[in-house]
């Protein structure tokens, strides 16, 4: 069975190490969804991510907002999305005595492993299975603690034998496991690091859960500024009588418009190491998808829009 | 030539403190700027310098000779060095942190009894705490910085902090560690389940709980933390340590950043965090940044010409008629690239000027054209440092 394109699916977790770019590329995936007419959902994890600075809009919360047209985000809380399951599945009403509940809250969770996870991934999953969005976008945690998220619902079914969380989790896994209805997308950038981490990842996603890799997306990819005969020609600019000319018509700065292009040749070469190694562990089981680095003026919502053009256009999508 | 170059010299810094502690947002290359600053200490300062790393890219890692997972102190020796082309005045040493080592390694050192550590190291609730609670990653950090640090063994240590969203996590993780241990709340947590007596107020708690949790998993936890509690005192006493060592005026922070938004702003709000704390902030360090040429107008001049005129040019420089049509291209490309490139080092050079903190803190590094692989390559970074 071929894999389910990218924006069919219902529940996406976008993930990658920290400057890569992930939340403008999440922006860029739901912003795309949207703009097909499908109803998308971002919710940000990490409570101090930049997500409403992406979207240039008022902080967030966890009540979903509609930031464009079809496109609403929120922020996780795991405090908020207790007291929502304790109301909606448990019947517990009482906001009045959650006020010690919250305050030791934060203890229990951090305490017992897979607590704040499972509220988070639940209230996912629940978005999902309640159908309010056509697709969910998650700007997940970074790729050092994703996987312990998306574990979670299997570790709770080990440790927690009975209550009513144990109940839950079933319907959970259906939702989480289904690679028609769930993916994860890692991000990267083509350098030591990012990648490493990619493939680190990707491997700990296929022991430790049972979620789809969707995609890895590498973004910022520099531009390959000429191929082997345009380099001898460029190289034949450094001799003595065609930089003389050159230095003639254009001025003493064409040194610096030379040693920028060896500059970019340079850095390409560089990550174009990091991308082959890529490609090596993934082999062809997981689809690549390739963004441009924008020479663009600070990041925001135009940017956000270049990406996504990018996007549907290596997704094969008509804009 | 540098605006900030001239004005602050790590020399200086790294003369007169005994613990540096690198920070920044993730991917602007804290870990290389700590084993530059390290590495070129140990060359020209003298003595013996530990680089303390966390998370190390692998060509790093190879590049200083670590090649194994552990908290093994290890030796760069003076041959690597000397293929380098450098003699050392002093020695570099490199560790890297492996936190489930050095959390077995505090267990056993504050355990009452053999019993107790052999009964929290064997719970099945300990692994995944100790991941997880409290940011146990950056409280070993800190916790390991202090041993080493009375130890005694170093004249410098260079540390390179965990990765995080929230650069300050891990300023804050010994007070915390400290306000867990002695929380009402945690003795209110526990409390049922070693006394086997509910009060009255905290009832509705517990029955919510254990409607949510099954009343089993309460107690598994609940267990864990009452053996946890023997180490009350040690574990206290060392939090308190490792927030003294972090005032100490013998330790410095170095705030690293590239001057994209994002980690630019992050630099910022980090930089108000360790004033709010009374931290010393001893430079910023402004990395990978593109070279000065691209604020030459004389450049600019030039690749708006050769646009311009491409297709005149490369009649001019083509060796071969048949070169001309892709002399034109790669004219045209190239000066394209000029352009995108000084776009990028005018956005660099705006942020560097906006940047809140004071002007002589900043110390600008440019990009190598090469990934980091080795020492000679770490010595290149320092010396842009130094």
């Amino acid at each position: 069975m071929p894999a389910p394109a990218l924006l069919d699916r219902r529940l996406l977790f976008v993930t990658g190490k920290g400057g890569v770019g992930k939340t403008s590329v999440a922006v860029a995936l739901a912003a795309l969804a949207a703009s097909h007419g499908r109803r998308t959902l971002v919710c940000q994890i990490d409570a101090k991510g930049d997500l409403a600075d992406v979207l240039e809009t008022e902080p967030l919360t966890y009540k979903p907002r509609e930031v464009l047209p079809g496109l609403y985000a929120m922020t996780m809380s795991t405090e908020e999305s207790l007291k929502e399951y304790l109301r909606l599945q448990l019947r517990i009403p009482l906001l009045a005595k959650i006020g010690p509940l919250a305050r030791t809250f934060d203890f229990v969770a951090t305490a017992a492993p897979g607590v704040k996870e499972i509220l988070t991934v639940g209230k996912l999953a629940y978005e999902v299975r309640e159908r309010h969005y056509d697709l969910v976008v998650v700007d997940s945690s970074a790729t050092g603690h994703v996987v312990g998220q998306l574990a979670a619902p299997e570790a709770i079914r080990e440790v927690v034998r009975v209550g009513a969380v144990r109940n839950q989790v079933d319907w959970i896994l259906d939702i989480l496991q289904d690679p028609a209805q769930t993916g994860a997308v890692i991000v990267a950038t083509a350098e030591e690091m990012p990648i490493t981490e990619t493939i680190e990842l990707a491997a700990s996603l296929g022991s430790n859960t049972h979620v789809d890799l969707a995609a890895v997306i590498v973004n910022q990819v520099l531009p390959e500024l000429f191929g082997a005969r345009e380099e001898s020609l460029f190289e034949s600019l450094r001799t003595a009588t065609a930089h003389r000319k050159l230095v003639g018509e254009v001025g003493d700065g064409v040194d610096h418009v030379l040693d920028a292009a060896e500059l970019a040749v340079a850095r390409r070469r560089a990550r174009a190491v990091h991308l082959d190694a890529l490609n090596d562990a993934l082999g062809a089981t997981v689809p690549v998808v390739y963004l441009p680095f924008l020479f663009a003026r600070r990041h925001g919502l135009r940017t956000t829009r270049r990406l996504s053009a990018a996007l549907a256009a290596e997704l094969g999508i008509e804009q | 030539m540098s605006r900030a170059e001239a004005t602050l010299r790590l020399e200086t810094l790294l003369s007169a403190k005994e613990i540096v502690l690198t920070c920044g947002a993730g991917g602007v290359g804290k870990t290389t700027t700590a084993a530059a600053a390290a590495a070129m200490a140990a060359t020209h300062l003298g003595g013996r310098v530990l680089a303390l790393t966390v998370d190390p890219a692998r060509r790093l890692a190879a590049a200083l000779g670590l090649t194994e997972v552990g908290n093994t102190e290890t030796r760069v020796t003076p041959a690597a060095f000397a293929r380098a082309g450098v003699h050392p005045r002093g020695e570099l040493w490199v560790a890297m942190l492996d936190t489930k080592a050095s959390w077995d390694d505090l267990i056993r050192t504050h355990a009452p009894d053999a019993a107790t550590r052999d009964a929290i190291i064997a719970n099945p609730l300990y692994r995944n705490v100790t991941g997880k609670f409290v940011q146990s990653h950056d409280y070993i950090a800190m916790e390991r910085l202090h041993e080493i640090h009375a130890s005694g063994r170093y004249d410098l240590i260079v540390v390179d902090t965990p990765p995080t969203r929230n650069a300050i996590d891990f300023l804050d993780a010994p007070d915390r560690m400290a306000e867990f241990f002695s929380s009402r709340l945690l003795r209110w947590l526990i409390a049922p389940y070693r006394s086997r007596m509910f009060t009255t107020a905290s009832k509705p708690f517990y029955a919510a709980a254990d409607r949510v949790l099954g009343a089993q998993f309460l107690q598994d936890i609940a267990e864990f933390f009452i053996l946890f509690q023997t180490m009350y005192d040690g574990f206290v006493d060392r939090a308190k340590a490792v927030t003294r060592i972090l005032e100490d005026r013998r330790t410095t922070f170095v705030v690293v950043t590239t001057l994209d938004t994002a980690p630019a702003r992050e630099a910022e709000f980090f930089v108000e965090a360790l004033a709010e704390r009374k931290y010393h902030l001893g430079a910023v360090v402004c990395n990978r940044m593109l070279p000065a040429y691209f604020g030459d107008r004389a450049g600019a001049r030039a690749a708006e010409v050769m646009k311009g005129n491409a297709d005149t040019l490369a009649s001019l420089v083509a060796r071969r008629v048949g070169d001309r049509d892709a002399m034109e291209g790669v004219l045209r490309e190239v000066a394209e690239n000029y352009l995108n490139y000084r776009m990028i080092a005018a956005r660099e050079l705006e942020q560097l000027s906006e940047l809140t903190m004071p002007r002589e803190l900043l110390v600008s590094v440019p990009a190598l054209q090469r990934d980091v692989c080795s020492l000679a390559d770490v010595l290149e970074v320092g010396r842009h440092l130094w």
